[in-house]
């Protein structure tokens, strides 16, 4: 199946077999390893990336169906030496230990950021026309389809809220 | 995953034309294709339909919403529309699944999402409603998550949406599209099978029927909540969920719409329940009264007892919420 896609700014032209999957795409065929798979399941959030901004499992939707949609992975975020301010902060907090958990914990909390600054409420914000604090409470509710098997949790948030400046 | 042809389907009726000579619709994708890696579901061809002009919310004449049926999970509980007039579908939506998967999944893919039925998802295993005939492992097996009422001797899944159940509550309908053109609105009620001795008919739904939207009545005025009750705080299924409205005028209460999620294998709505507590004064013991109705052909299967009394607690606990004021 003939398929466009812009992977970080970069077009990119693939004929994929229908069955693969947008990770399995960005993976094997475009050598884009940063995204990692955990279960392949949607349950734990390693393959997270954004299309056309929002945070997906990239492992829960096909190559094929996303044409045309701009793709942005870890390798976008940040590179070695040109970190995010994300990524700046799970290692100044010491927010990972094995690090398999952390492409897709800086994914979805990049695309996170965002929704809280447009205003989203989630579960636990009281009020749902009000502006939502960063607090610990939201960021763990916000965070809960990113899985950390290290249960490196507590830094994960701290670094969350560093990053997000205490402006959130 | 098996083998299947896939198209990019460029227009509603030419999407559901293909789908009734046998095709499945893949929108989010994200139970569809999850059931798929599993060979749970291998339909042998995938209509994509995303690429059809039915994510739009709109307004009704009559003050209601038009909410196509495309609109993510997160859109809708995040409409500004949404979050005034219909709080308890943003607070169920809120509730539901992980900021990722409300990205992705659609309104209609959310109403016609598959149970989690262990069973349903184990092929090693006999489920009625994966091979109709082959019997039921969950009546007599690992049970917990599964329904005490509406189930049958051959299944006992739950239906796992909380947006259903919002939506049920609201007296939301669905507008379909049929092969031959015409189109039909269905009441959440109507668009649910129970299971009887068919598990694996979910829907009244013909083939190549599509969802095309959900329309929302005008807003209620009644003071409205979802409350969930599950294993984890986040990111996980409701063991017993209620959506309810209820209005307290002079002392009695003026209307109370309730829905049920976690119990049944459709979200649960009982009149009777509705009857009993319109008109009549808040107290603890009507609000008992009301679950002892609710819950009177209940039945468990062993794991799920607990959600008997389970339910009760959390309607009671719900029913005094919403009329605390009143009650002082």
């Amino acid at each position: 199946m003939e398929t466009n896609l812009t992977i970080n700014g970069t077009q990119q032209h693939l004929d994929l077999d229908p069955r693969t999957t947008l990770l399995d795409a960005l993976r094997h065929h475009l050598g884009l390893t940063g995204s990692k798979k955990g279960c392949d399941h949607g349950q734990c959030g390693a393959c997270t990336v954004m299309v056309n901004g929002r945070r997906i499992n990239a492992c829960l939707t096909l190559a094929c169906m996303h044409d045309g949609d701009e793709v942005t992975t870890i390798e976008g975020i940040g590179q070695p030496g040109n970190l995010s301010p994300l990524q700046e902060a799970f290692v100044s907090e010491d927010g990972f230990q094995c690090g398999y958990c952390t492409p897709g914990q800086i994914c979805s909390a990049t695309a996170m950021l965002e929704e809280i600054s447009n205003g989203w409420p989630s579960h636990v914000t009281d009020d749902l026309d009000g502006k939502a604090k960063l607090t610990p409470e939201e960021v763990s509710e916000r965070m809960s389809g990113n899985l950390c098997r290290c249960s490196a949790y507590p830094n994960i948030v701290e670094a969350i809220r560093k990053a997000a400046g205490g402006t959130a | 995953m098996r083998h299947f042809d896939y198209t990019r389907a460029e227009s509603a009726q030419g999407a559901v034309r293909q789908a009734a000579s046998g095709g499945t619709f893949i929108a989010g994708g994200t139970n569809l294709l999850d059931l798929m890696k599993l060979e749970v579901m291998a339909p042998e061809a995938l209509i994509d339909i995303n690429r059809l002009d039915l994510n739009e919310i709109e307004e009704t004449d009559d003050g209601g919403l038009r909410i196509g049926a495309l609109v993510t999970n997160s859109d809708l509980a995040n409409d500004t529309r949404i979050r005034k007039g219909w709080p308890v579908l943003s607070r169920a939506l809120l509730a539901g699944a992980s900021g990722q998967l409300r990205n992705k999944a659609t309104t209609g893919g959310n109403l016609l999402q598959r149970t989690r039925c262990l069973y349903f998802y184990d092929r090693a295993m006999p489920c009625n409603k994966r091979e109709p005939g082959t019997g039921c492992s969950a009546i007599d097996g690992v049970n917990r998550i599964l329904a005490v009422l509406g189930t049958s001797e051959h299944c006992i899944a739950t239906h796992p949406s909380d947006m259903a159940v919002a939506m049920r509550a609201l007296g939301a309908e669905v507008e379909t599209l049929q092969e031959d053109g015409s189109t039909r609105r269905l009441t959440l009620d109507d668009l649910y099978l129970l299971p009887g001795d068919r598990p694996d008919q979910e829907t009244v739904l013909e083939p190549g029927e599509l969802i095309t939207a959900v329309v929302l009545p005008a807003p209620v005025d009644a003071k409205q909540t979802y409350r969930k009750v599950r294993d984890r705080a986040s990111y996980a299924f409701a063991l017993v969920s209620v959506a309810g409205l209820v209005k307290v005028e002079n002392g009695q209460i003026a209307r109370a719409d309730l829905a049920f999620g976690g119990l049944a294998p459709k979200p649960w709505r009982n009149a009777e329940v509705e009857d009993l507590l319109t008109g009549a004064a808040p107290s603890e013991d009507l609000f008992n009264t009301a679950a002892d109705l609710l819950l009177a052909e209940a039945k468990g299967f062993g794991g799920n007892d607990f959600k008997i009394p389970l339910a009760r607690r959390t309607l009671v606990s719900v029913l005094n919420e919403l009329t605390e004021e009143a009650q002082q």
